[in-house]
């Protein structure tokens, strides 16, 4: 080892201690029953529980609906904030981000208690308004990133080319802010998938996500059945990082925060 | 060819309170090449982005064929563009990026093949359909730009600054391969360039701009021997431009030295602006042929030529080209041909402001108050102030300044530096130093009360 690549060792060791080796303990457990024997028991306990599958399914489907909704409000937020023609200070972008250096557990308890004095029961509808409202940014910022560095000259390219506003948008704007989208898509999917906190205030804990299960388990001490329902969740992210994989590159430059 | 295709009248614009384009005129010939030249910073580009579409005159309009453009959005306008820094779209390969306006009209796709593969030829760029636009060099890039844009068979080609990103040589091959595409598409190009090389090599017909004012227009030939002011004369081309006076028709007195010209028309005894090019002036060994004599000071070899500056025993410098070297120190006979001056009216003799009278001994010109004598007016009176770009002296520093500005530009008059200062509030002040000052320079002014003369027409602001 020469000289420069021991500056490397004190990453080294943080990396197997903090990041290697939590992984190979899950994996470990997971492969355990409580007595330490090797067992495969815990998967088929998570395969044949109709509840742990059907909470499993339920937070896929949130997480996407989630998804689909920052997209949906996001995209246009970051598209009006990098149009200097209808945003001409740098203060409303800021605006944006804020709610995001605030501490998201203190955000959701606060939307609780205003469903709560609003009287409003709690349920999906406020679940999914809680994670939107505590994701959007993670949505916003990249896209709005992508859109503000996008050379202007493309659009003017395409409307000199005969393209309407609307084609320009269509087959100019939105493809080349695509990495932006993508990298958005990644900070709000991933968390959104193992948050156990919103559902928990934002529903009194009526609709338990795959977040929740693997909480539950592991307080109780069910470390080996908790151990594969986080195996199973990595995989999940792992999955949709390689399916965007070949955007990753580009996602990276669009810029996360 | 005489059919005008583009009418440009009195167009100005301004961002915000910077005056960009000052009441433009100028039209285009169908079929002409047409270059608009200047300097960073004088319109040029405000004006190709007009023409396309991309910005409003503030006054003025442009038509197209006799009929108003104002009113019609870019993608409507049968001309298309050639980015400065070409635009490609990156999520697109070269055949996507060539069809995309045809795609638009919905052209058949057998069409579409057959047009783009043309297109393709004709830059010299066929086989490239599948690649990536991001994989290709500048001088490849700039060829699809083009392709990209004649696809569309517009009337008119606007192309901004297309070579500049690219290096000397590649350069060179591509203004031979746009005038021959020129010739080929029989289309009218609009070209936006800052290089007057360029321009000079390809053009019909040049403007020359500055600060948002049209100076000349004219052939290449034209620009280059007839300059009409100092400006055009040092933006084109080498010259050695100096202060003469006119003595009658076909006499000019410069350097302290009374020529021949074939200039005529400008009265008798009037001051002007004299232009020589650095090549028109001659070495000689014949006495009975020397104008006048000098003593060369520098001599440098710039590749097909020498470059050398000259002494004149009257004090002037003077810049000279010729393909024999005289050594440094030696005395050298010299003589210009009559046809070889060119002769150009004065734009101004000295600083003139409108001001205001505001006291006893005081007037207020350029947003500032100065001292002077007042005798015969009276307090708030109009009157114009004269100071002669003499009498302007200029300061390295705020203190004891009466107001400051930047240069903006430097002209070398032969003996002495003419320099244009423009202040904060964008008005020009010339000034005449012998000292050395850099463009850009932030400067002091300082006029002192006996400079500044008085008269009573309060007109002619400038």
């Amino acid at each position: 080892m020469n000289k420069r690549s021991s500056w490397a060792l004190p990453y080294f060791i943080f990396l197997v201690l903090f990041v290697v080796m939590p992984l190979v303990l899950i994996v470990l457990y997971a492969f355990q029953d409580a007595s330490g024997h090797f067992t495969l028991a815990n998967f088929t306990k998570f395969f044949t529980d109709g509840d742990a599958l059907s909470t499993f399914a339920l937070s896929i489907e949130v997480a996407l609906e989630n998804t689909l909704l920052c997209i949906a409000i996001g995209y246009p937020a970051a598209y009006i904030l990098a149009d200097r023609r209808l945003n001409r200070s740098a203060v409303t972008v800021v605006l944006f981000i804020l709610p995001m250096w605030v501490n998201a557990l203190m955000r959701t308890l606060a939307t609780a208690e205003l469903f709560n004095m609003a009287g409003i029961t709690l349920g999906k509808g406020t679940l999914l308004f809680g994670m939107c409202y505590d994701y959007l940014p993670f949505m916003i910022y990249p896209i709005y990133n992508v859109l503000n560095k996008m050379d202007k000259s493309y659009a003017e390219a395409a409307e000199d080319l005969g393209a309407k506003p609307w084609e320009v948008f269509a087959k100019v704007t939105l493809p080349l802010s695509m990495p932006g989208v993508v990298s958005g898509i990644m900070m709000v999917f991933m968390p959104t998938v193992s948050t156990f906190a919103i559902s928990e205030f934002l529903t009194n804990n009526k609709i338990k996500l795959f977040g929740t299960i693997i909480q539950e388990n592991i307080n109780n001490s069910m470390w080996n059945y908790g151990a594969v329902l986080s195996l199973i969740m990595l995989v999940i992210i792992a999955i949709t990082t390689v399916l965007q994989g070949s955007d990753s590159r580009e996602a990276a430059e669009g810029g996360a925060i | 060819m005489d059919e005008r295709i583009i009418d440009i009248k009195h167009v100005s614009k301004s961002f915000g309170d910077k005056n960009v384009l000052r009441d433009i005129s100028l039209y285009v010939k169908k079929g002409e090449f047409v270059t608009l030249l200047g300097p960073s910073g004088c319109g040029k580009t405000t004006l190709l982005r007009m023409l396309a579409g991309f910005l409003q005159p503030d006054e003025g309009e442009i038509l197209m064929d006799g009929k108003d453009l104002t009113l019609v959005p870019p993608h409507q306008r049968r001309l298309n563009t050639v980015f400065q820094r070409y635009a490609l779209f990156p999520h697109l390969d070269v055949y996507d990026n060539i069809a995309f306006g045809l795609k638009l009209k919905k052209t058949p796709s057998d069409e579409i093949d057959k047009k783009v593969r043309k297109v393709l030829k004709l830059v010299s760029m066929s086989d490239y359909e599948d690649r990536d636009v991001e994989s290709l060099s500048g001088g490849q890039q700039q060829r699809i730009a083009i392709a990209r844009a004649i696809v569309n068979q517009p009337e008119i080609l606007l192309l901004d600054e297309p070579l500049a990103a690219l290096d000397l040589k590649m350069r060179k091959d591509m203004q031979i391969e746009l005038k021959e595409m020129h010739k080929k598409l029989g289309i009218t190009f609009i070209y936006v360039t800052h290089d007057q090389e360029e321009a000079l090599t390809l053009s019909d017909t040049i403007v020359v701009m500055n600060d948002g004012k049209i100076q000349q227009t004219g052939t290449p030939i034209d620009i280059y021997n007839e300059p009409v002011n100092c400006f055009v004369a040092d933006f084109i081309g080498e010259s050695n431009i100096l202060n003469g006076r006119m003595l009658r028709d076909r006499r000019v007195s410069f350097i302290n030295q009374e020529f021949d010209c074939v200039d005529e028309g400008f009265g008798e005894d009037v001051p002007v602006d004299v232009v020589v090019r650095p090549e028109d002036i001659y070495f000689t060994t014949d006495p009975a042929r020397c104008q006048f004599k000098a003593k060369v000071n520098s001599c440098t070899f710039k590749g097909v030529h020498y470059e050398m500056w000259v002494d004149t025993e009257s004090g002037y410098e003077l810049m000279i080209q010729d393909y024999d070297p005289y050594p440094v120190g030696s005395e050298v006979m010299l003589y210009i041909d009559p046809d070889d001056i060119q002769v150009m009216k004065k734009e101004r003799l000295a600083n003139t402001y409108g001001c205001k009278v505001t006291g006893e001994g005081k007037v207020q010109f350029l947003d500032t108050d100065f001292e002077c004598g007042t005798e015969g007016f009276q307090s708030g009176d109009s009157a114009t102030a004269t100071i002669s770009f003499k009498d302007v002296e200029l300061l390295d520093h705020e203190e004891d300044a009466d107001l400051v500005g930047n240069i903006v530009s430097i002209l070398y008059m032969g003996d002495r530096y003419h320099l244009t200062v423009k202040t904060e509030t964008g008005e020009n002040i010339w000034v005449d130093t012998n000292d050395i000052w850099d463009k850009g320079d932030f400067v002091g002014i300082k006029i002192l009360p006996e400079s500044i003369r008085l008269s009573k027409s309060a007109e002619g602001n400038e």
